[in-house]
């Protein structure tokens, strides 16, 4: 199948292809791990091997004596702020006294060769005194356990008490709901090149990332350098998923190339990478739904508990969005829900695709499951009795003001055709298990699952959340600047889009992605669309006026005559009509813009405000084969209908679609990082499972483009939602499959045959 | 760091010397950093996710578990190797048609699987095109439309051969 038809301009609706393409299939583009500089060294990180201990000594002696090795660093060498972090700075550059999860960085090295490093590494000398290790975040919220941090091992608690608490219904159901740990697992691992500048007194930064002034301001603190000293460039993105939000190897990095005051490079291994970056967080989510007899909810009570790994990252923000979204996408009325997330000394956990609601929408959907069971209805009879609208009341007081085709999102799933059913010979890799050969046809079973998702975009409680771009527009060409992190979502193909539909000029220049203009926020939270397409929207639209402006000077003409007719400017009540690469011949304007969402609030003690900006919306259906005696799952068809508001460029977002499946696949069938007693058992992609082509399911997508007028271009981010509710409709095939209930992802073999 | 190895690799029909080297260091290791060849990317140094991807004689090998001293008896094509006229492979060209790119990490050797997967079978089945991409990882794109690029190389070949 292909979505891509020709059309003569790539303007908005288009499927415009993205300027980085050929660089990229020829292999030409420059990945941060590509990077290269003269009289370069290469950078390691000595890492804890115990999930927590008390640091007694660290000997560097051993490593400083290898010849090749320019630079050994520990805490002691870090001349500004000891910690970081996104929320809370709490998160050691270097562990000084104590780790507290295995692989918490202790020392880095600076040397000749990467092999060197090795060396060096393994030359230093660490004395620990283990310590017990806390790794059941109920025993970090009961207070059972001395702090395992300063800060304590509540990272935060939030309650949400909606309408009336003791509101009950004739139909009960509950259950507790378990996720586990899963990894971005990008494909390019973290790296970056740091070139001191300033007579080293400052940095040049290239470093994947996804938020580049947030990079900026902490390294600054770590560093002792004043903000300015510190220019980021992005590094070519290997891909993101909230992995690169977090400080990584930033500091580190930085550190060595200022003490050595040579060019350093660091690039993780895929072992590294898996200790080097925050988690998806595992969650434990008790839920009981009180319907009436026709399946309308009454009353929903609920507890999460989010593990939080041994520092805060963004746990705090992950906690409100999983339990702002308890209701998922339907009317509920009265509710009490109580949040914790806990600090552990299992890795640190943060942003990943999702944040949080992955794991409020595996309990809900398991609950509405259970409720359509409990009064005879079908799966998608009890999502459409409960399908949010628009201008319902959430359980956190805020009034739904998106445009929410929750009812459409379902009812159009619901109208793809279902996939044939196996047939009596099938092909082996069309079995569960693939070419192992050991599912046998006569004991395989379809099942068929649901799930539907709501998911905030843009930040949340508050945060004044910006973007900004810049666009010039010189003798027919524009040239657009931002800081916008490109991880592969495709914004640097949309905001040319954006500026040739605004302006008529198909030649559009993308600057440099870093820190010389202002910050366009996070490349995260399904916003760049919306932010950093309202900021280049924006931008150029002010440039437009400035032109209208100079054209109607020139031709003697009311610049609010004037508009653009596909590459022209035309008077709309005379005759002039003039190419706009001809009329700005000669022009130069200017302009700088910073686009901001309207303001949201933090929640009260009783969780209510109006604490997220906006909302979109997804149904999934899953049909799924499943071996029941050797536990195999094989995942056909995923039918799914998203509301994307206005899709800018479809073939773009055909590609999140499909690739948010892909990852939401993996939760449910097969990813998770497996943790025993804080060690990490899996770091590696031999062991930590990932879909691979044989695993991709038949994917039927529609887009449901009803532009939300609150929306720049009436586009919602789709990013996100795609990951979301896939999941729980894999679970609920599986369910429906087998007979048995699945209260976990990812589903183990033994979850289904034992 | 000792590094004395000294020996050649024909790559993409040329010679290039590698100095040097230290006798550990992977295939690649030295088409990444003594040869300016950065092309293949590293991604899980465990031959799992085939970004790495190059072909030595004629096989489709992870450079990351190859040792390059092992390699001087043969022939090495990277993705650089493609474009020495300039232009774009037909799966070059459909890969950014089709959208199967997106941050390109697991492009070059995805690239390279397929033209591999076509020279020595015109016209796959599903199951085959699913199989033979199967070590490679992207983790962006779900493969849907790596797929749909794959089958317009595929139907556009069968129609120039007709």
């Amino acid at each position: 199948m292909s979505v891509r038809t020709t059309t003569q301009r790539e303007v908005l609706g288009t499927s415009a292809l993205r300027p980085d393409g050929a660089a990229k299939v020829k292999g030409d583009f420059a990945f941060a791990s590509d990077l290269f500089a003269e009289n370069m060294l290469w950078g390691a990180t000595l890492r804890s091997p115990h999930p927590h201990a008390r640091i007694v000594s660290i000997d560097v002696s051993g490593a400083w004596a290898i010849d090749g090795v320019a630079c050994v660093i520990t805490a002691d060498d870090v001349p500004g702020q000891l910690t970081y972090g996104l929320i809370s700075e709490d998160q050691p550059v270097f562990a000084r006294d104590v780790a507290r999860y295995m692989g918490e960085p202790i020392a880095a090295v600076a040397a000749d060769h990467p092999e060197t490093c090795r060396r060096a590494l393994a030359a230093i000398i660490v004395v620990y005194e283990v310590l017990p290790v806390l790794s059941d975040p109920e025993r970090a919220i009961d207070g059972s356990t001395a702090p395992i941090h300063p800060d304590g091992n509540l990272i935060r608690h939030q309650r949400i008490e909606h309408g009336d608490p003791t509101a009950t219904g004739p139909i009960v159901v509950e259950g507790t709901y378990e996720i586990g740990m899963q990894d971005q697992a990008f494909l390019g691992t973290e790296a970056a090149l740091v070139i001191p500048d300033h007579d080293g007194f400052g940095v040049e930064v290239f470093v994947a990332t996804q938020w580049l002034h947030e990079d900026q301001k902490q390294m600054a603190k770590c560093l002792n350098l004043p903000v300015e000293r510190v220019r980021i460039v992005l590094g070519g993105v290997g891909g993101a998923f909230g992995a690169r939000e977090d400080i990584s190897l930033q500091v580190h990095t930085a550190l060595l190339a200022l003490k050595t005051s040579r060019p350093v490079k660091m690039h993780y291994s895929r072992e590294e990478s898996f200790f080097g970056h925050v988690h998806r967080h595992p969650a434990k989510i008790w839920m009981r739904h009180h319907a009436s007899q026709d399946g309308e909810i009454i009353r929903i009570d609920a507890r999460f508990v989010f593990d939080g790994g041994a520092y805060a990252s963004t746990s705090s923000a992950v906690l409100l969005n999983g339990i702002t979204h308890t209701q998922g996408p339907y009317r509920c009325p009265n509710a009490v829900v109580e949040g914790y997330a806990a600090r552990t000394n299992n890795p640190p956990c943060g942003a990943m695709r999702g944040f949080g609601v992955v794991q409020a929408c595996f309990a809900h959907e398991g609950q509405m499951d259970k409720l359509a069971v409990a009064c005879g209805l079908s799966p998608v009879e009890i999502r459409l009795r409960n399908a949010m609208k628009t201008g319902d009341m959430l359980i956190t007081g805020q009034i739904m003001q998106s445009v929410a085709p929750v009812e459409r999102c379902i009812r159009e799933t619901d109208a793809i055709p279902l996939p044939p059913e196996m047939g009596d010979h099938p092909h082996e890799l069309d079995l569960p298990g693939g070419s192992g050969l050991t599912a046998d046809r006569s004991h395989i079973k379809r099942g068929i699952g649901w799930g539907v998702s709501i998911k905030n975009i843009m930040y949340s409680e508050g945060f004044d959340d910006y973007s900004t771009a810049r666009c010039i527009l010189a003798d027919g060409v524009i040239t657009l600047k931002f800081a916008t992190s490109e991880v592969g979502q495709g914004f640097v193909t949309l905001a040319p889009q954006i500026a040739r539909t605004i302006l008529g000029i198909d030649n559009v220049i993308t600057d440099t992605i870093d820190t010389d203009i202002g910050s366009a926020g996070s490349t995260s939270a399904s916003r760049q669309t919306w932010m950093s397409g309202g900021a280049v929207d924006a931008v150029c639209r002010i440039v437009r006026e400035r032109l209208f402006e100079a054209v109607g000077e020139k031709y003697s003409i009311d610049p609010v005559r004037l508009a653009i007719e596909d590459t022209d400017i035309i008077d709309t009540v005379g005759t002039l009509r003039i190419s706009v690469a001809e009329a700005s011949v000669g022009i130069r304007i200017d302009e700088t813009f910073e686009f901001h969402h309207k303001p949201t609030s933090d929640l009260d003690e009783k969780g209510q405000g109006d604490c997220h900006v906006a909302f979109a919306f997804v149904a999934h259906r899953a049909v799924v084969d499943v071996d029941p005696e050797l536990g195999l799952v094989k995942v056909v068809q995923i039918a799914t209908a998203q509301d994307v508001g206005r899709a800018l460029n479809p073939l773009s977002v055909l590609g999140q679609i499909e690739g948010g499946i892909a990852q939401g696949l993996g939760l449910a069938v097969m990813e998770e990082i497996i943790m025993q007693d804080g060690r990490v058992r899996n770091p590696s992609f031999t062991d930590y499972l990932l879909p691979t082509a044989l695993d991709a399911p038949k994917v039927i997508a529609i887009m449901i483009e009803e532009p939300d007028p609150q929306a720049p271009m009436g586009a919602k981010g789709v990013g996100e939602p795609p990951c979301i509710s896939v999941t729980p409709a894999i679970a609920a095939a599986i369910r429906d499959a087998i007979g048995k209930d699945i209260t976990r992802v990812p589903v183990r073999p033994q979850d289904i045959c034992l | 760091m000792s590094s004395n190895e000294f020996y050649n690799l024909q790559i993409n029909g040329q010679t290039h010397a590698v100095k040097d080297a230290w006798i550990g260091e992977s295939l690649l290791y030295v088409l990444r950093e003594r040869l300016g060849l950065p092309g293949a990317k590293g991604a899980c140094e465990q031959g799992e996710c085939g970004s790495c991807t190059v072909f030595i004689d004629g096989k489709a090998v992870c450079s990351c578990l190859v040792m390059a001293a092992s390699a001087v008896e043969s022939e090495i094509a990277t993705i650089e190797g493609l474009n020495s006229d300039g232009s774009l492979t037909d799966v070059q060209e459909s890969f950014i048609t089709e959208g199967a790119v997106q941050c390109g990490f697991c492009t070059p050797g995805l690239v390279m699987a397929v033209h591999h997967l076509l020279e020595h079978n015109q016209e796959p089945d599903e199951h085959e095109i699913k199989e033979a991409l199967s070590g490679n990882i992207c983790r962006c794109t779900g493969y849907g439309r790596i797929f749909a690029a794959v089958d317009v190389v595929i139907a556009s070949r069968a129609e120039a051969n007709r």
